[in-house]
């Protein structure tokens, strides 16, 4: 961190040239540091971190850059400081060893001391002018001058020799960190914003909720641009770390390449491929809605192409959520055994907002992973308000994006406002919104799942029902007939419902056309006997025929015999009847 | 108490106008009133530096009474007899009340 925020330095011209503090995020507010060889204030309420501060300029501007440093303190002893800092790693007593730090122990009791005429106090500029020569100091820190004020009692003294102090300092050319205690109306008891104009830093230690959050404000800063805002800050084991409440400009790199949400129905409703690489996904939904199970399985997908993910747990701890997704089908367990899934869970109430977020950072910046999961993220409102909870998430989104990284959020959503309000705040700074609804009829509930927004996709616009089944998560379409939309076993039984009316209609036409059989075969039969009819009346016809025929024959054969028997002129007639006969 | 012996530091910065009012004081109170009991040390932090940090001083010029105990200092030109008497506790502490 400290090698990138020494960067925006790299250009002494004849601007203003700044020293770096080397305190996280601090170097990229003020664009560098402090100013160089001129006095900073630092101001602010007891236990805000003063003395922290200027002991941890003084340590890494001596381990960092190579900047020996004076630390004059009119507060605590040289031993009880190195005792105090030594839970951050800073061995002040060898850095006293190696001339890289010296501790200077000014002792003011009132008790001891007499004023009587005229003084100055040129034994502590000879003391400082001392200390600065013995290490070669470039910083110096005056930790906290104002004790001064409360071991002499000579205030136009003391005013005229501070105005000369920071003179002296100016031209001794160190860059000076003067830590005041703040005043009621004032940011210092003793107005040293007054002498010191070049640079003020103001601390602040608020406490809403039992919840205490730090936070810095350069309140001045002559000669260069800096941050304006509240920056929240936090001591931690590695010291101050602040953060830029968002980075100065939108212009992090887009991905047109895609992610799986570990859901091949949601990837179709989502335009076939599943999100963008580097955005950010809101779930939410009420309580039990699988909003967790999503981002398991969004998890599992992530792990199973061997990519890396990041698993902010802020409700369930981490073998619980494991276990219950084995009930589902998704086995974390190996993901974890194998390296490729990290769990990072903390009950929100642990710490304020700033500290998870720092908590976030740090661990996304040391596990790299390629998918982060924070769930939920409407837990962190429990140590936070709205808006705390809003700006945390967009630096972190912010932060994630510049890296890439892809992330999604579950948001519990209780139907009460303040939570509306998370969802509607939140929902504006991520791209993609899935929303997971209740639906209750025919006494018992159903999730459907639809897509309240994707940026840049062509998703559904369907509501789909959502299902956990033993093998995993799926979507089905729900039913949508004349009853309206149907879920569950509601949609179930329609289904049924449908078969059944099918197989009965096709029984109710079986049966017709067993019927039209029928009636053919009847038809059949009495074609059959009206043939039958038809062909005893033709035999009848033909019998009459062939006797007609036969009584003919008969006839004329009687009719031959007789005339043979006459023996007549009766050969003419028997032709006669021949050839009317023939006629006929 | 007129029996104890007095070990006085005066710390000075160079030959200021202040430092030379406050060593011409000293040397007449003492003369007057410490006669043959109190040792006097000039420091000039100009030329010893490194002395200011023993005896934490911050102002000049700045008179440390070592011995008897308790250490006190009494810091400036000394113009105020009394105060310095007081301070060096060879004149007791008048408090109201």
């Amino acid at each position: 961190m400290a090698s990138t925020s020494t960067k925006p330095i790299a250009k002494p011209t004849n601007t203003l040239l700044k020293t770096p503090t080397g305190i996280h995020g601090l170097d990229e507010i003020t664009l560098g540091g402090l100013p160089a060889g001129r006095p900073t204030l630092i101001c602010g309420g007891p236990g805000c971190g003063k003395t922290l501060f200027a002991i941890e300029f003084i340590v890494r501007g001596a381990l960092q850059f190579n900047e020996p440093g004076v630390f004059v303190t009119f507060e605590e002893k040289a031993d009880e400081l190195a005792v105090n800092v030594a839970s951050l790693g800073f061995d002040l007593d060898k850095l006293q060893r190696d001339k890289k730090m010296k501790i200077d122990y000014v002792h003011v009791d009132k008790t001891e001391i007499e004023e009587t005429g005229e003084y100055d106090l040129e034994g502590l500029f000879i003391r400082l002018g001392h200390a600065i020569d013995s290490v070669k100091a470039k910083r110096v820190v005056l930790d906290t001058i104002e004790n001064l004020f409360a071991g002499l009692s000579n205030q136009a003294i003391l005013r005229a020799e501070l105005r000369r102090l920071f003179k002296f300092l100016k031209d001794r050319n160190v860059t000076a960190v003067i830590t005041g205690e703040k005043g009621d109306n004032s940011l210092t008891r003793q107005g040293l914003e007054e002498y010191v104009s070049d640079c003020v830093i103001l601390l602040d230690h608020r406490i809403i909720n039992q919840i205490s959050t730090r936070r810095l404000r350069i309140v001045k800063y002559r000669g260069s641009v800096h941050g304006t805002n509240e920056y929240p800050f936090l001591i931690d084991a590695d010291g101050i770390s602040v953060l830029p409440v968002t980075s100065l400009q939108l212009n992090a790199k887009v991905s047109t390449q895609s992610v799986s949400s570990g859901i091949a129905p949601l990837d179709k409703m989502l335009g076939h491929s599943g999100f963008y690489k580097g955005s950010s996904i809101l779930v939410s939904g009420t309580a039990g809605t699988g909003k967790t199970s999503i981002a398991a399985s969004f998890a599992d997908a992530t792990c199973k192409r061997k990519e890396k993910c990041l698993y902010f747990a802020f409700e369930e701890s981490p073998q619980q959520i494991a276990r219950n997704m084995t009930s589902i089908g998704i086995d974390l367990q190996t993901h974890i055994d194998k390296g490729t899934l990290q769990f990072y869970a903390a009950r929100p109430t642990m710490y304020g907002l700033e500290m998870h977020l720092v908590a976030i950072y740090k661990a996304i910046k040391k596990f790299k992973p390629n998918v982060v999961v924070v769930d939920p993220i409407t837990n962190l409102i429990t140590v936070g308000t709205v808006g705390d909870v809003k700006s945390m998430l967009i630096r972190l989104i912010d932060f994630l994006q510049k890296e890439q990284i892809t992330v999604m959020f579950t948001a519990l959503s209780l139907n009460n406002i303040v939570n509306e309000q998370t969802d509607e705040g939140v929902s504006s700074l991520v791209d993609a919104w899935l929303l997971i609804r209740d639906i209750e009829n025919n006494g018992e509930r159903n999730r459907g799942l639809y897509i309240m927004k994707s940026r840049g996709m062509k998703h559904s616009n369907q509501v789909r029902e959502f299902v956990i089944t033993s093998d995993g998560l799926d979507l089905v379409d729900v039913y949508l007939g004349p009853e309206g939309v149907l879920t569950g076993s509601a949609r179930e039984q329609q289904t049924l419902l449908e078969e059944t009316g099918h197989v009965l209609r096709t029984h109710a036409v079986d049966r017709k056309d067993r019927e039209v059989l029928r009636k053919r075969k009847v038809l059949e039969a009495k074609i059959d006997s009206l043939k039958v009819e038809f062909e005893s009346a033709e035999e009848e016809l033909n019998k009459i025929y062939t006797e007609e025929d036969i009584k003919r024959k008969v006839l004329e054969e009687t009719r031959r015999k007789v005339s043979d028997l006459r023996r007549s002129d009766s050969n003419a007639s028997a032709n006669t009847i021949k050839k009317g006969k023939s006629k006929k | 108490m007129e029996q104890e012996y007095y070990e006085l530091r005066l710390y000075v910065a160079g030959k200021t106008a202040k430092s030379v009012t406050a060593l011409r004081n000293l040397k007449q109170y003492c003369e007057q009133h410490l006669k043959g009991q109190y040792s006097l040390e000039v420091i000039d932090l100009l030329v010893n530096p490194q002395l200011a940090e023993g005896d934490q001083i911050l102002a000049i010029p700045t008179l440390v009474k070592k011995v008897p105990e308790p250490v006190r200092k009494i810091i400036g030109d000394l113009s105020n007899e009394e105060k310095v008497l007081v301070g060096l506790d060879i004149r007791p502490r008048q408090r109201e009340n």
